[in-house]
């Protein structure tokens, strides 16, 4: 389904009513906005990324809210916008909010989300299920959004713990040339310092070359050096880092964006009850469950768990419920998730996995935190100077 | 009479030399797609018996002498009958049954079907689907009161119990409890339900007359992070005295006064508790641990886990013959 270059706009329904007649209905409507700016061709193309990634996970989200709310008498909608530029994106919140949609999942960019949390002061709450950029967690934080999607600071958090404790403590770190791979990589050093790895060579990936004839002969020679644990690779949208793994000049494992790395969710996920939820997604958009579709999911969820605990909607009491001690999100990562009050970031384990397993779920044992280990990955209340409550 | 009969089958099924009055326990184990069969006596597995893919909730007929076993990945619920342990027939159950429960009658059986939203009545003697029941997401947890007036059902996403009225097959509450509610335990007498919640960390006490909850259980265990301890499985003991909860990841069994609700002690088991049962004297508790693939013999009396046994791979469920 090419969904690029234009406005889609879906609304999932659900008119079931079997509670009983004396609860009064609750109509929800949520809004999905939805731009990725198109970054061109990559390299390694033999797994493209779902262009509907994060609108199916919503789409789940609103069927098990309403699953649960046919009991209640509570009735959910997703009102979704895929746009195909900004501007389109940001009309479309202009539209949401005057026809009183006042909850949103957006997957945007983080420019684009910040002038979306000005645009809905006051009006609306936002649940930022795309940008992974750190400033939006320690800076720049909008009191009016939360986070459901890792930052590249739990990503690499997570990764840096897990080679701790395996103790391959001297990696070489290459990073792609994009904006966003600069933003990970960026991370991972926070990360390696917080963790004490050793970065012993760090160099940026330059080369523009067809990498699929020549990756045997020029990547020995590029990830050359004395001795590492490990080759970690910062390519976000995997353009270079597929052809790493196996052409590295020492025989060493490739983590990171490519080979084993952290991913908000993946298919190789299923303790917990997370086969059910997978099998539930491959049934709805018939492919598998990724990252962006569980931070929608879980968005869509976390509205859907306040409102069966308030019986009622509404985007302050939804915002106040989200950070009381009463809320907390069953979300198949094997302990309950709630949200920071400093910058409103989803606590969450982060599985490490490759393309057929899984290899850890940190945090991992040992890495100690005087109030809940998951604050051990991402930016915690001293290292933010966020307050958004 | 029956029983002699039986035990005296069975010894002649597994060659037993000398009179087998040892009482056995099954165990269902999720990734091996097998039953470990433990001999109480000696506490030692003495048969591995191959069944359907994925098995998961393990019950026993009224009469003793058929197992049920929801064969998950098979979409199946099959008929062990012990005395051969051979797999002598299969019942219509409906997508992905998870767990599942019988009517005191003998014939209703009462399946949740994971991954479809549904309860699935079936009745054992015709193999005719009397009803399907819209639940909430994950249906999980399924119990019948021992008066066999209400069958309740968990949904784990929809962290809800449905009850349901077994003449109707309606349901006719649905009560809101803390998240990704598993397991439900009937008091022996039906006037008091307890439900645990895994994510919610809690177990949740019923009235069954009003379906009030009339008490909320929460568990610290000095060490274990609060978000690892996970209320799975429930066992109460006939005598009213204790409740037994699974914890979970936390590794450890809760013991509750069943009268004053109270945490009396919790006891250290496998790694990711989940289901439990009693043997017949109810001298001893079995518990299934998930990650470390075995199971713990706790001493009901002393309160203390005297054994490990090695087992298959996810041990689930745990079901004790009683009359073997």
């Amino acid at each position: 389904m090419d969904l690029k270059g234009r406005l889609l706009i879906a609304s999932v329904l659900c008119g079931w009513l079997l509670a009983p007649a004396s609860a009064a209905a609750l109509d929800v409507t949520i809004g999905y906005i939805h731009w990725v700016p198109d970054q061109g061709p990559v390299l390694s193309n033999v797994t493209p990324e779902p262009e509907d990634a994060g609108l199916r996970g919503a789409e789940l989200g609103i069927a098990d809210n309403n699953a649960t709310g046919k009991f209640l008498n509570q009735n959910y909608a997703l009102e979704s916008v895929i746009a195909s530029d900004e501007a389109g994106a940001l009309a479309a919140l202009d539209s949401m909010l005057e026809n009183g949609i006042d909850l949103l999942v957006t997957r945007v960019p983080a420019d684009t989300l910040q002038a979306m949390a000005k645009k809905a002061d006051g009006k609306a709450l936002l649940f930022n299920a795309g940008a992974s950029d750190g400033r939006l967690r320690i800076t720049e934080c909008q009191p009016n959004v939360l986070h459901t999607i890792p930052s590249y600071a739990m990503l690499t958090d997570a990764l840096a713990q897990w080679l701790s404790m395996r103790r391959w403590k001297e990696v070489f770190l290459i990073t792609g040339p994009t904006d966003q791979d600069k933003a990970w990589a960026d991370a991972f050093r926070r990360a390696s310092k917080r963790f004490g790895l050793d970065i012993i060579a760090d160099k940026p990936w330059t080369f523009d070359s067809d990498l699929r004839r020549t990756a045997a002969k020029e990547l020995p020679a590029f990830t050359q050096a004395r001795d590492y644990d490990a080759v970690v690779v910062a390519d976000v949208r995997g353009d270079f880092g597929e052809y790493v793994p196996f052409n590295t000049w020492l025989p060493r494992p490739v983590v990171g964006t490519q080979g084993m790395g952290p991913e908000a969710w993946h298919r190789v996920v299923e303790a917990w009850g997370a086969a059910q939820l997978q099998n539930r997604f491959r049934e709805l958009a018939d492919r598998e469950m990724n990252s962006e579709d569980y931070a929608a999911w879980a968005a869509i969820r976390s509205i859907g768990t306040t409102v069966t605990g308030l019986s009622e909607a509404g985007h302050s009491n939804i915002r106040e419920h989200l950070f009381s001690d009463a809320f907390q999100l069953a979300a198949f990562k094997g302990r309950k998730l709630t949200y920071r009050p400093w910058n409103g970031q989803l606590r969450q384990p982060i599985p490490l996995v490759h393309p057929q397993g899984l290899v850890a779920t940190p945090p991992l044992e040992g890495f100690l935190h005087p109030d809940s280990e998951l604050d051990t990955l991402g930016y915690d209340k001293p290292e933010s100077d966020c307050r958004i409550n | 009479m029956k029983n002699a009969f039986k035990i005296a089958t069975l010894a002649a099924a597994i060659g037993l030399s000398g009179p087998a009055l040892a009482s056995l326990a099954y165990v269902s184990n999720e990734k091996d797609n097998t039953l470990s069969v433990i001999d109480t006596e000696t506490n030692e597995v003495v048969d591995t018996i191959d069944v359907g893919a994925r098995p998961r909730g393990i019950l026993l007929s009224k009469d003793h002498t058929k197992l049920y076993i929801c064969a998950s990945d098979d979409d199946t619920v099959q008929v062990l009958d012990l005395a051969t342990r051979k797999i002598i027939d299969t019942l219509p159950s409906g997508e992905d049954p998870e767990q599942f429960a019988l009517h005191p009658n003998n014939r209703h059986l009462y399946i949740a079907n994971e991954d479809d939203a549904i309860v699935t009545v079936v009745d054992v003697q015709t193999k005719d689907v009397l009803a399907q029941i819209d639940v909430g997401v994950e249906p999980e947890g399924m119990a019948v009161s021992p008066d066999g007036k209400w069958a309740v059902n968990t949904s784990e996403t929809s962290s809800m119990l449905h009850w349901i009225n077994t003449e109707t097959f309606e349901i006719e509450r649905n009560t809101v409890v803390g998240q990704r509610p598993r397991h439900v335990e009937f008091s022996k007498d039906s006037k008091v339900a307890w439900a645990s919640a895994e994510i919610g960390g809690t177990v949740h006490i019923f009235d069954v007359d009003t379906i009030e909850e009339i008490k909320q259980i929460d568990f610290k265990i000095k060490g274990v992070p609060q978000d690892r301890v996970q209320p799975v499985g429930i066992e109460l003991t006939s005598n009213g005295k204790y409740a037994f909860v699974a914890l979970g990841p936390s590794n450890h069994v809760a013991v509750v006064d069943a009268q004053t609700y109270e945490v009396l002690d919790y006891l250290l088991v496998g790694a990711r508790v989940w289901q439990l049962d009693l043997d017949k004297d109810e001298k001893f508790l079995y518990t299934t641990n998930g990650v470390s693939s075995d199971v713990s013999v706790i001493d009901v009396e002393e309160l203390k886990v005297i054994k490990s046994i090695k087992v298959g791979r996810f041990p689930w469920g745990v079901v004790i013959d009683p009359t073997s």
